[in-house]
């Protein structure tokens, strides 16, 4: 157990509300999963997933492909409602069915594809499924003195116009627009699938940056990724996942990338992946 | 791939309104000036080879040629913008039509209040139905208005050849024969186009004050008043056509009544698209449905109402279809649902989803209505003018295709 700082054991029983038993001391966490667990048919995706996501702090999921990070951020998203287990927000049990009830708690998803539009302009985007009007009619100069504002707030200044197609916009700017969008509509859990896996260096660093910025608004942010560059600069929390099981999570300095890449590929240290497949 | 965009401009959020419009027109957004150009090339190539072609006589069945291809670009262009298709669309609108004539026949009697709202109520729920076909059982729009196309004209010859009268139903009805056939009065010609002048010119003048008071880029006070006055003189000019007296025995002058139907239509399918969310969700899914669906749009609602506004529009294509040609017939020509395709995507709406607007139906219409009236009285064959019609429904996909491969960066 020499490289992982604290192992969350699968088959913990769920312990309700109350903190988990993480040595590294989460604070009162904004969202708490609880035993989550995910079938297919036979198979089991999630295997009895306890996690929490505090709010202000960056918590990175990680793992290798197939290990369910995509069926748990589903989950989270209510996309997934899960097989057994709860779900805790804000200390209160929720259940989420649909996008629409997540979106309702204040749980926004930024999917790796980003769901824009590349035919409608920044402001459309950012609006779309929530368009404020006036008279029946598209009140444009709110929508476009809001978008302008939170652009702003969020420091994307690399945008010429936000009345420009988004289409237009490089890799990067698009992700910054899929993420303000995210966060204008008061999001307290901003959940980002791979923000950076298709941007280049610079693009990369203005999308971390922006990441880091929403945790110091107060903002949960929770990330998948699958490179631990990026998840050591930007995260405060790491939890790592192996075969549908939350095999570790913890402040992220308790981590280093020998440890975290041992965890990803073994579940654990070499020693408890022996034990777990006699 | 590229990373370099976006470090190499200038970090600035002001003052890109006139920048942002070269942009678009660089995106494929390529407005209405190409095609404009080449609409007046067009005119004045007709007026060189035969100067009728610019007489207030002319021009005013020019206008009312082009009504039909416009009206039907419209029904299309509600489904284009969704990236879907209406095969159908010709025969749907002379199905409505037809209900209209017979309704207002000898035999029945119906007053026009009543049959006219009926025919278009027969085509909008002809149109509803195709599309909860397609969307209920996710099957192509093509596939689906296919069979309409077919189908429907069956429909239409088993009507006509029932009424016994050889085919053809005439109308005998004066207001739907005065649709086309009856002009407003000079004087209220003036004050319909002054009075949709001056709402036009008020909309713009108004939203560009109201984004300076708020702080927000618009366009320059110059350009401003060089739209209003483009719109100004051009308004004048064509109430001075029509109120120029056309006839040759008896006082012809004024604007046909199909003119106002055409601009009442644009006016309302131009405001549903670009100031309500039904538009903005029609253009969203055209874009990217997935993207539409994840906003938490209701997807097939809005794809529905698409389909029901196409019918509706046809059913008033399909009055003013009848009215030009005094009557309906079994032998209606299946070109028209191609010739309104093709004038809504001359008129720049693409093929593809997404991109496009109402003024194109009306650019678009009046192209295919010069190339008809001007090769008709050029005495061109009517082989040419399909090898014409052709190769300018050509350029415009091609440019279509341009535009859209221009609109998308790598990334």
């Amino acid at each position: 157990m020499a490289t992982t700082p604290e192992s969350t054991s699968p088959n913990t029983p769920p312990n309700g509300v109350s903190v988990s038993g993480d040595s590294g001391a989460a604070p009162s966490a904004l969202l708490s999963l609880r035993g989550i667990t995910k079938s297919f048919g036979a198979v089991e995706a999630l295997k009895h997933v306890d996690l929490d996501i505090p709010a202000g702090e960056v918590t990175a999921l990680i793992g290798d492909n197939g290990a369910g990070k995509s069926t748990l951020i589903k989950a989270i998203a209510g996309i997934y409602a899960p097989t057994s287990g709860e779900i805790f927000w804000e200390g209160r049990k929720v259940n989420l069915h649909t996008p629409r009830d997540a979106e309702n708690l204040g749980i926004a998803t930024v999917y790796q594809d980003l769901a824009l539009c590349d035919n409608l302009d920044i402001v459309q985007n950012m609006y779309l499924g929530h368009e404020e009007s006036r008279h029946l009619t598209l009140d444009e100069i709110k929508m476009e003195l809001n978008t302008k504002r939170v652009l702003s707030e969020l420091s994307v200044s690399t945008v010429q116009s936000v009345r420009q197609l988004v289409g237009s916009l490089s890799g990067g700017q698009r992700q910054a627009i899929a993420v303000a969008r995210a966060v204008m509509h008061e999001s307290k859990l901003v959940i980002m699938d791979e923000p950076t896996a298709a941007l280049g260096v610079s693009q990369t660093a203005q999308v971390l940056d922006l990441i880091k910025r929403l945790a110091s608004r107060g903002i949960a942010v929770l990330v998948i990724s699958h490179n631990l560059v990026d998840v050591f600069e930007v995260a405060d929390r790491i939890a790592v996942m192996y075969l549908g099981n939350l095999v570790s999570s913890g402040p992220a300095a308790n981590y280093d990338t020998s440890s975290a890449v041992e965890i990803i590929t073994t579940g654990g240290s070499r020693a408890d992946a022996a034990a777990s497949f006699k | 791939m590229t990373d370099t965009s976006e470090t190499a401009v200038a970090p600035r959020v002001s003052d890109g309104a006139l920048r942002g419009q070269l942009k678009r027109l660089r995106q494929g957004d390529k407005g209405l000036l190409p095609i404009l150009l080449g609409l007046i090339v067009l005119v004045i190539y007709f007026e060189i080879r035969n100067s009728v072609f610019l007489s207030s006589g002319n021009l005013t069945n020019l206008f009312v040629q082009a009504t039909i291809f416009i009206l039907l670009a419209m029904a299309e262009i509600w489904l284009l913008l969704l990236g879907e298709i209406d095969l159908s669309v010709g025969f749907v609108s002379a199905l409505g039509a037809t209900t209209a004539v017979i309704l207002l026949d000898n035999q029945f009697h119906w007053p026009w209040f009543a049959a006219l709202p009926l025919a278009i109520l027969v085509t909008t729920a002809i149109g509803t139905m195709q599309g909860f076909i397609i969307i209920k059982l996710r099957l192509p729009s093509f596939i689906v208005t296919l069979a309409g196309l077919l189908g429907w004209e069956g429909v239409l010859i088993f009507f006509v050849d029932r009424q016994g009268t050889g085919g053809t139903i005439p109308v005998q009805e004066k207001v739907l024969y005065g649709l086309v056939n009856s002009n407003l009065s000079p004087l209220w010609t003036w004050i319909f186009v002054l009075a949709c002048l001056a709402v036009l010119i008020y909309l713009i003048v108004r939203r560009d004050q109201s984004r300076r008071a708020s702080g927000l880029d618009a366009v320059p006070q110059f350009v401003t008043i060089a739209k209003a006055v483009t719109l100004l003189v051009a308004g004048i000019v064509l109430v001075l056509i029509f109120n120029k007296n056309r006839g040759t025995f008896t006082v012809l002058e004024g604007m046909p009544y199909a003119i106002p139907v055409d601009i009442a239509m644009l006016a309302a399918g131009s405001f549903i698209l670009t100031r309500t969310r039904a538009g903005r969700y029609i253009y969203a899914i055209g874009g990217n449905a997935e993207a539409a669906r994840r906003a938490g749009v209701n997807v097939n609602r809005y794809r529905l109402l698409a389909f029901v506004f196409t019918g509706f529009t046809a059913g008033v294509a399909g009055l003013i279809y009848a009215s030009r040609l005094g009557g309906i017939s079994d032998n209606v020509d299946s070109n028209l649902v191609l010739l309104a395709v093709a004038s809504a995507v001359i008129g720049g709406t693409s093929l593809f989803g997404g991109r496009g607007k109402m003024i194109h139906a009306v650019i678009g219409g009046l192209v295919i209505a010069t190339i008809y009236n001007g090769m008709a009285l050029i005495n061109m064959s009517a082989a040419t003018q399909y090898i014409a019609t052709a190769l300018v429904l050509l350029v415009a996909v091609a440019m279509d295709a341009v535009a859209r491969r221009g609109s998308t960066p790598s990334r």
